[in-house]
């Protein structure tokens, strides 16, 4: 047992690969509590980051700042009475979420986090994670279909025209990432998660640089097709609050519904995972060639350490700045109680050997939040497309574009 | 008009022999419970697809009866009910109904209490821009300018209150003028605003004028050519962006509004986009009119000599004014006595909304949410 614990925080592999079903089991609790308090966080971060872009201050009352917003957000749909309609297909109804959510959050056994720090690696991996998200799709389509109402029922056609129609030109995109980890040195092209960001690395370059500007051509096809894909705006037709309701979810309500609003997070981040991992060089930090070397790798590592205890002090800042008076006293305590928490990971984060090998998964989350922060920045930005607008957009622009760069990107393999 | 809607009796709707799923047309029932219907607006949409065949539309979830009111009310005590009516402008509701009593009292009321009136009026024409634009923008999926808008139209609510100590439904007016004298600093407020609103609007127009997406979803969305807005009666900035110039402020002028200058901005396409632009260069019209009509407001009483009971004479009389969202015309039956025999108002929002089965017919179930953002409804006007 014990030799299980030591014998994996020694070898460089992920656990899958390594047999370490004990080290797997960790990782997938893991990935599923980090996965959770990302969405909560997310939930938060996006009221709070869209109300100040909106001049308005978003949920103030429940905790200091509304930081316990989302945790009565979720007992209050967890004690809701839920509700299905009497003309619905009920075992349809009640899978639909559970298989929504399921893909959302399988996908990620193959997100590397790190070069060691996937759950395992399949020599698939890239396949894997497009089959499976794909899937969702059933489950919005069982949704609306199962409601037995018109506006779900809408919603769930928008949904499975747009998702079908964006995949293409995703896989394109995805394509054309992975012909760029064959480049330069013959025999190892790869759709391995792993081994595309290892190919990043000894190519010296992340693939959104590659061939300027067909890589980057390349990421833009897919950060779009990936919005699209989430059904986030500009592109959230199938849940258009203003001309469906809630689109395939209008019928569902409580716990059943949390778990749609649990899929559609997960699936941001998942497919936000992919980009980083195919353009953004996954878990190398910046500048991995230019800025090596002993001193740089001791910099970098410090980074994960000091984000915390730069959050640590904002929180006593904004202690400092509660209002003094009884009223505010336990809301104050606590905010300066979660400040010290994240101090003490801060400077957890700090002790050598758990820095070495937490780094590789800071870097991969602060590129994935980047992501997280354009889908918020969207939602505050743009107007929604119609439907045949959309259509414009998935086949006639994106597809074309996507063919292009796979042809132009094969082209250049051969001749260079 | 009627045949495209033949067989959408809403009372079909109850059949339960076939579920939806087994016929080619799908029937909707947009509403009355809708975010983007702008209150209790019902529509029935028959659709194949995403395309809408034909609409009908059911009004009257927010009727009051306020036309029935008035036939026991005395004139004066009719005045507020009409801010019930648009609540969004509710100043011009309220200056469309006084002039109309003045007129048939063969009254006038006092320059400086028509320039009081010209500036609330074109202030409350601002709000209600503003209101439309942020839930239009809304509609089409754009959430930020709503927020954006209502900070702002906040600070003509604060005139008002400060004027009259009514944010909505003021009742700024009364018949023979205003009850009120401008507060102290009314003049300095007004123009501060005029100050602060100016780059707001090119905030507004920065985010969506040139905004693809915006373009894309408002042109030759709800297409209404001028020959059709005629035929229909359609009024307001509606009327204007398919070209025809017609405007109650210049073609019947009615307050103070002769002494000033200002342009009638039209469209061409008589779309969505057009009708955007309409509003937003009458929003800047407006502003130029507030700034003249404070620069020179003159002085002296605000109340012509009315009558402690109001008797108007037996006749009728139809008065109308340039209301925020077209023609707000009120019909007036007097039998001699203190109350009025018939008030008949004719609503711009009721008229505009014929238009919407026309312009939608044919088109996405997107664009309809669109045409009822961009015909500026207000229920409480459409039902009265």
């Amino acid at each position: 047992m014990l030799d299980d614990v030591t014998s994996y925080l020694k070898s460089d592999t992920t656990p899958g690969q390594a047999g370490n079903f004990l080290w797997a089991f960790i990782y997938i609790l893991l990935i599923f509590l980090g996965l959770s308090v990302a969405v909560i966080a997310m939930n938060w971060l996006e009221r709070k980051i869209l109300a100040h872009m909106q001049v308005r201050l978003g949920p103030m009352r429940v905790g200091p700042h509304g930081l316990l917003q989302p945790i009565a957000d979720a007992i209050k749909l967890l004690i809701k009475e839920d509700i299905m309609p009497s003309e619905s297909d009920p075992f349809v109804f009640w899978t639909a979420p559970l298989i929504v959510v399921l893909t959302a959050f399988t996908v990620f056994i193959v997100v590397p986090f790190g070069p060691t720090h996937a759950v395992t690696d399949m020599n698939i991996g890239v396949l894997f994670m497009l089959g499976v998200s794909s899937l969702s799709v059933l489950g919005v389509v069982m949704a609306g279909w199962a409601s037995n109402s018109h506006y779900p029922l809408m919603g769930a056609l928008r949904s499975s025209a747009q998702m079908v129609s964006y995949e293409i030109a995703m896989g394109l995109a995805v394509i054309s990432a992975v012909l760029m980890t064959s480049l330069n040195q013959s025999g190892t092209g790869t759709l391995s998660m792993i081994g595309i960001v290892q190919a990043q690395e000894a190519q010296a370059t992340w693939f959104v640089f590659k061939f300027f500007p067909l890589g980057l051509i390349a990421f833009f096809v897919f950060a779009v097709a990936m919005v699209a894909e989430t059904n986030r705006a500009p592109f959230d037709l199938p849940e258009a609050e203003s001309e469906l309701t809630a689109g395939f979810h209008t019928e569902y309500s409580g716990f059943r519904w949390s778990l749609f609003f649990l899929a559609e997070y997960s699936a941001m981040i998942a497919v936000s995972s992919i980009a980083v991992t195919l353009w953004l060089g996954g878990w190398l930090h910046p500048f991995p060639h230019w800025l090596s070397g002993e001193t740089w790798d001791l910099v970098f590592s410090l980074f994960p350490g000091l984000t915390f205890v730069f959050l640590a002090g904002l929180t006593f800042y904004s202690v400092a700045r509660m209002p003094k008076h009884p009223y505010f006293r336990v809301q104050t305590m606590g905010l300066a109680g979660f400040g010290a928490v994240l101090g003490l990971i801060g400077l957890a984060l700090f002790a050598p050997p758990v820095r070495d090998r937490v780094q590789d998964i800071y870097w991969f989350a602060a590129k994935v939040a980047g992501f997280m922060y354009l889908y918020i920045w969207y939602r505050g930005t743009f107007p929604r497309y119609r439907f045949d607008q959309l259509m414009t957009v998935g086949w006639k622009i994106l597809l074309p574009i996507g063919l292009g760069v796979l042809i132009v990107t094969a082209i250049l393999g051969v001749v260079l | 008009m009627a045949d495209a809607t033949k067989n959408v009796s809403h009372l079909e709707l109850g059949d339960t022999d076939k579920t939806f799923l087994d016929s080619n047309e799908l029937i909707i029932n947009m509403g009355p419970q809708h975010p983007a219907t702008h209150g209790v607006l019902r529509v029935i949409l028959r659709l194949d697809g995403e395309k809408v065949l034909g609409t009908e539309c059911v009004i009257g979830y927010l009727h009051r009866g306020v036309e029935k009111i008035a036939e026991n009310r005395t004139y004066a005590m009719f005045n507020p009910y009409v801010d019930r009516m648009d609540y969004v402008a509710a100043v011009s509701n309220g200056l469309g109904y006084c002039e109309a009593v003045e007129k048939l009292l063969n009254l006038e009321a006092p320059p400086r209490a028509n320039y009081i009136r010209v500036i609330l009026t074109e202030l409350n024409r601002l709000a209600s821009h503003m209101l439309w634009l942020g839930t239009h923008a809304l509609d089409i999926g754009a959430i930020t300018p709503l927020f954006y808008t209502f900070r702002d139209r906040e600070e003509i609510l604060k005139i008002f209150e400060k004027y009259c100590g009514a944010r909505l439904t003021t009742h700024a007016f009364r018949i023979g003028g205003c009850l009120y004298e401008t507060y102290e600093g009314f003049e300095q407020d007004v123009t501060k605003f005029l100050k602060f609103v100016t780059p707001k609007i090119d905030e507004y127009e920065e985010l969506l004028t040139t905004n693809r997406i915006w373009v894309e979803r408002t042109r030759n969305v709800g297409m209404l050519s001028a020959k059709d807005c005629i035929a229909l009666g359609v009024t307001g900035p509606v009327l204007r962006a398919s070209g025809v110039k017609w405007d109650l402020r210049k073609a019947q002028p009615y307050a103070a509004y002769p002494d000033f200058e200002f342009e009638i901005p039209t469209g061409q396409n008589g779309d969505t986009y057009d009708r955007y632009l309409v509003r937003m260069q009458e929003m800047r019209q407006s502003l130029r009119i507030i700034e003249q009509a404070v620069g020179k407001i003159p002085e002296g009483p605000i109340m012509a000599k009315v009558p402690k009971v109001i008797k108007p004479p037996v006749g009728e009389i139809y008065h109308s004014i340039e209301a925020p969202k077209g023609e707000l015309g009120y019909f007036i039956v007097s039998d001699g006595s203190t109350q009025p025999y018939r008030v008949r108002v004719r609503p711009p929002s009721f008229v505009n909304l014929q238009a919407l089965e026309q312009m939608v017919r044919g088109q996405l179930v997107a664009d309809v949410i669109a045409v009822i953002g961009t015909l500026d409804i207000v229920l409480g006007e459409v039902d009265r």
